[in-house]
This record gives structure tokens, C-alpha cells and sequence, in this order.
């Protein structure tokens, strides 16, 4: 399949809002003013905790919530106000896939991925050759006539995936895809992900509770929290200087880097006389195989005990992240050494 | 036993089997569209209209509820209008249809509603009018239900049939209750029995193969 689809949108929020009227009364606020652009051909992750509002905000982008306030823009059409026809049209640029995959059980492999076609009137000798290409794809040229209930999760999911291909759409939406899946079947479904949106350029928009999806492949990233974007921007930028306390509540999930329980139990906020400063160090890119631990002590003379640390990838960039304590009195000095040197430092207490 | 009651059983075999064909097919022509309504007319559904969706709970609930010996004598007039007479085994085609077609809507809405409601989303996302969820999404998936639900009904009607003897409606049951009762030759009574029970086991049978047939969910003795 070479063809690229028609230009990927942008997908905009506009100071959106989302509030339910509540059973008993009163009302509850899903979303209160949302704005994020995600850029066209972009993969751009929304991470949150389950109730946060992520689910509502990605299905504004199809029209299947609508905000009680502001606009959602895909391209230049405002989803939020279409109907019947129109609405029906944007949904056709925007494919999705879900958590249960939500394929047909009386359909085939082959059926499920025309569906979208038929409904959409593409004559029947069109959407065999489609359904063809897509299922070679995906590679399940050999589970065609599979019904779902014979597959395994993942190819469920390729399932999907080629089915929200179908109509080559400008957008692909993602809701908790590999949320279902063990770890190895997320990483090929990912990188699925990753090749369609390479391949044909559509942009991607996926949300998740899990920061290793982001890491492994959104270029962009935001955080949602109550209902609002605490944090968001490009992913080593987020990852490596994290700002909002949900993000690194994520982030220390990811990157599994924590503080030792004993020393954790230890924490101070002020520093104590001949004490130590813990801090978070982090560095990414050609930085994080540089040996800065060892220059600050050999420059320096300042002893660097390592708490804890890892070296992962963000994208193909290699990302660091170390936990360290060293004399309190020389902390500051220490972290300006780091800085300059193109690392980020974190002060997060002091052990005495 | 004398070929003049082997005929008679025959043929009121037969006109068994006329009255429940033709009640089971008209019962589901329009049970089926109803049922299918009933379960995507609730306020926010597919169809939303809550009104109608109450108003037609309510004649569904009421027809169910009327016993149907009562039903048979209580629509006479309306069973004249439609079959020209009151009397007679084509006549008994009217209350049996009528008894057929909110059981059999009831029990379409039931199978419809188990269907997935993440079936629908996705079908939504992917533009399909409410008419194209129903007809692609809802009906196929809903099918082994359907197909279960329309071999209650048979099996029921088979058993509703036996009374349509109240209004000259002939069949197996009728046969049993004039000779096996009122002329008191009991091996009439136990022979209509064992074909009844018969015929109710073969349709039993038959439902359940095609409603295998029709499930795609599990995998059938494939071992994967």
C-alpha cells in the first residue's frame, strides 16, 4: 500500500467544556477548558488517570460527545455543531480503534474491514481489492476468513486497525488500544501504530494510562487531570523536565525509578547540618551516555552516592534518569554543574 | 387402529403445522420490526422516540397478558374483518398471529439488547445512519439469539394452537379433545400427545442447529 492519505488534519480544542447533569441534581464537569492543538501527522498521546475526562475529550473529535462549551476543529470543520449528513461525512476522515476492539462476531476478518466501506457506499468490487490491501497491511492475509472469536488480541486489534483504515481517514483515534493486550502484543500493535503514521502521514491521537506508550511512540504529549490539561507539550520535553506532580506521578511509573523505601522514609524538606540533598537528575539525547556523575566528583571533588537509575529511549533518543544524593552544603554548586552541562536537576529533600 | 383416524390424524398434523407456519411467518414480519423498534426507541437510543416506545410497551404488555382461549373469542369481530370468517382453521390464523407478534417482538428486543453497546459506538464512529446500525450491526449480531427466541415462539404456538378448537380451528389438538375426550378413546388422546411431543422436540432441535449455525462468537472444536 503506497498510497498517502488526503492531507492529515489538526485536530483543535477551543477552551472546551463538558458538563453532565447529574442523576440527582446539580452537575458534574467532565471537562472545563480544554485547549490543545494536535498537530497534523503528529502522534499525540493523551495520558490521565481512569475518570479524568480523556475518553470524553477523544470522542469529541468524532462527534460521539459533544462540548457543552467551545469547539472542537478537525481541519476547518467544527465537529461539535455537525449533524446527520455532515457529521457522518467527518466521521468517514476519522478512524477509530478501541480497547475491546468492538469487531463483529458474525462478521469475518475480511467483513469487519469492509464495513466501514459498505456503509459508506463503495461499490463491491472497490472494497474487496481495499479489504485485500488492508488485510496484507496488517499482515492477516492468512486469518481472512477468520471469525474474531479465532483470533488472538492482537490480531483483533490489527483487525481494527486495518477496519479504521478502511475509509483513509485523516485521523486516527486511539482509545486505550493496548490496554487489553500483554506486553509483547501492545509492542507490535505500537509499532503498527507507529508504521501507519509514517506510511500515510495521518495524524494519531491515542489516549492511555500508561506513560510507556507515550514514551514508545507519541511525539507529543498531554496530561489530563480533573477534567483539565495540566501538562502538555513535545515528550522529551515533558519527560525530562516534567512540571505538574500528575505528570510525574506517570513519569515514576514509567521510568520505574524510585527513591529506596529507606531513604524515601528519611526525606526532610530542609537541609540539616552536614547532610545530604537528593536530587533527581535527568538528561537525554548525546548527554545521556556522557559520564557526568564521574566528571562532577573528578572536577569537582564532590562524592555522588547513586540512589537508584535507569537508561531508557524516548523515540530513538536514549533518556536518563538518576536518582543521587551528595552533600547538602555543595548542592547548589552541583546542580549549576549539571545544568550547564545540559542536564536537568530536581532537588526533591534532604536526609540528614 | 382403522385408516379412516390414521387420515384424520394426518390431516389434522397437517393443519397443525398450516396454522403455526403461517402464524410463526406473519408473527415475525411484524414482530420483528417491532421488537427491533422496542429495543432503539428508549430516550438516547438509536431511534429515540420515548413516547411511542412507552405507548407500544404498553399494547405489547396488554396483549401478552390477555389468556389466549380469551383472546381468541374476544377479537371474533376482528378476526371476521380480516379472514372473512370467524370459524375454521384459517380464521385461527388471527389469534395466533396476534398472540405471536408481541412474544415474538419481545423476545427480538430481548436478543438485541445483549448485543454489545461498543458494537454500536464503533459503528457510529464509522458514520452509519441508524438504519444501517440496525440492519449491519444489530440484526446479525442478535441473530443466534433471534433464531432461539423464534423456536420458543414456534413451540409456544404449537401449544396455543391446540385451543383454537373454541373456534372451529382444526389440528391436532382439536382432534384430541373430540375423540380423545368427548367420544372417550383415550389411544387417540395419548397418540395426538406423542406427535405433539414429537413435533416440539424436531422444532426444539432444528432452532437450536440453526442458531449454532448462525453463532460465530465461540470457536466450535477448533482448540485454539
Amino acid at each position: 500500500m503506497t498510497e498517502r492519505n488526503r492531507d492529515a488534519a489538526s485536530i483543535s480544542f477551543e477552551a472546551v467544556g463538558k458538563a453532565f447533569a447529574k442523576p440527582g441534581g446539580g452537575t458534574v464537569h467532565a471537562l472545563e477548558d480544554v485547549s490543545l492543538r494536535v498537530e497534523p501527522g503528529s502522534i499525540t498521546g493523551i495520558i490521565g488517570r481512569s475518570g479524568a475526562g480523556k475518553s470524553t475529550l477523544l470522542r469529541m473529535v468524532n462527534g460521539l460527545e459533544r462540548p457543552t462549551s467551545g469547539r472542537v476543529l478537525l481541519g476547518a470543520h467544527d465537529v461539535g455543531t455537525a449533524r446527520g449528513r455532515a457529521l457522518r461525512d467527518i466521521r468517514r476522515d476519522v478512524g477509530m480503534i478501541f480497547q475491546h476492539f468492538n469487531l463483529l462476531a458474525s462478521r469475518t476478518v475480511a467483513g469487519n474491514i469492509a464495513m466501514p466501506l459498505e456503509i459508506a457506499g463503495v461499490a463491491k468490487s472497490e472494497i474487496t481489492a481495499r479489504v485485500a490491501e488492508l488485510v496484507e497491511r496488517v499482515g492477516l492475509s492468512q486469518q481472512a476468513n477468520r471469525y474474531p472469536a479465532e483470533l488472538s488480541g492482537g490480531q483483533k486489534q490489527r483487525v481494527g486497525i486495518a477496519r479504521a483504515l478502511a475509509t483513509k481517514p485523516k485521523v486516527l483515534l486511539s482509545d486505550e488500544a493496548t490496554s487489553a493486550l500483554d506486553p509483547e502484543t501492545t509492542q507490535t500493535v505500537l509499532s503498527l501504530l507507529k508504521d501507519i503514521n509514517r506510511d500515510l502521514g495521518l495524524t494519531v491521537l491515542l489516549i492511555t494510562h500508561e506513560m510507556a506508550v507515550v514514551r514508545d511512540i507519541a511525539s507529543h504529549v498531554a496530561v489530563i487531570d480533573g477534567g483539565r490539561i495540566v501538562e502538555h507539550g513535545p515528550t522529551h520535553d515533558v519527560f525530562i523536565a516534567p512540571k505538574h506532580a500528575t505528570t510525574r506521578s506517570f513519569l515514576s511509573g514509567v521510568t520505574g525509578v524510585k527513591l529506596p523505601a529507606f531513604v524515601k522514609s528519611r526525606l526532610q524538606n530542609t537541609p540539616s547540618e552536614g547532610g545530604e540533598e537528593v536530587i533527581r537528575v535527568t538528561f537525554f539525547g548525546q548527554h545521556a551516555t556522557d559520564p557526568m556523575l564521574a566528571k562532577l566528583t573528578g572536577e569537582l571533588g564532590i562524592e555522588v552516592n547513586i540512589l537508584a537509575g535507569a537508561v531508557e529511549e524516548i523515540g530513538s533518543h536514549p533518556f536518563g534518569n538518576l536518582l543521587v544524593s551528595l552533600p547538602a552544603a555543595r548542592g547548589e554548586e552541583a546542580r549549576r554543574y549539571l545544568q550547564d552541562h545540559n542536564l536537568n536537576t530536581e532537588v526533591l529533600g534532604y536526609v540528614g | 387402529m382403522s385408516a379412516n383416524l390414521i387420515n384424520l390424524l394426518i390431516e389434522a398434523t397437517g393443519q397443525t403445522l398450516y396454522m403455526v407456519a403461517i402464524s410463526t411467518l406473519l408473527g415475525t414480519l411484524f414482530g420483528l420490526p417491532l421488537g427491533t423498534f422496542l429495543a432503539t426507541s428508549q430516550r438516547g437510543e438509536l431511534l429515540s422516540a420515548p413516547w411511542i416506545n412507552k405507548v407500544l410497551g404498553l399494547v405489547v404488555n396488554a396483549t401478552r397478558s390477555v389468556p389466549f382461549i380469551i383472546l381468541v373469542v374476544a377479537i371474533i369481530p376482528f378476526t371476521r374483518l380480516v379472514a372473512g370468517t370467524s370459524i375454521g382453521t384459517t380464521a385461527a390464523i388471527v389469534p395466533l398471529t396476534l398472540a405471536a407478534v408481541p412474544f415474538i417482538a419481545r423476545l427480538v428486543e430481548n436478543a438485541i439488547r445483549e448485543v454489545d453497546s461498543g458494537l454500536i459506538e464503533a459503528a457510529r464512529a464509522m458514520g452509519a445512519t441508524p438504519i444501517q446500525i440496525i440492519r449491519k450491526v444489530l440484526i446479525p449480531e442478535a441473530l443466534p439469539g433471534i433464531t432461539l427466541g423464534l423456536t420458543l415462539a414456534v413451540v409456544s404456538l404449537i401449544g396455543y394452537s391446540a385451543m383454537v378448537g373454541a373456534v372451529g380451528g382444526e389440528g391436532l389438538g382439536d382432534l384430541g379433545i373430540r375423540y380423545g375426550y368427548q367420544r372417550f378413546m383415550p389411544e387417540v388422546m395419548a397418540i395426538v400427545v406423542v406427535i405433539l411431543i414429537v413435533l416440539v422436540q424436531l422444532v426444539q432441535s432444528i432452532g437450536e442447529w440453526i442458531a449454532a449455525k448462525v453463532d460465530k462468537r465461540a470457536p466450535k472444536g477448533r482448540g485454539e
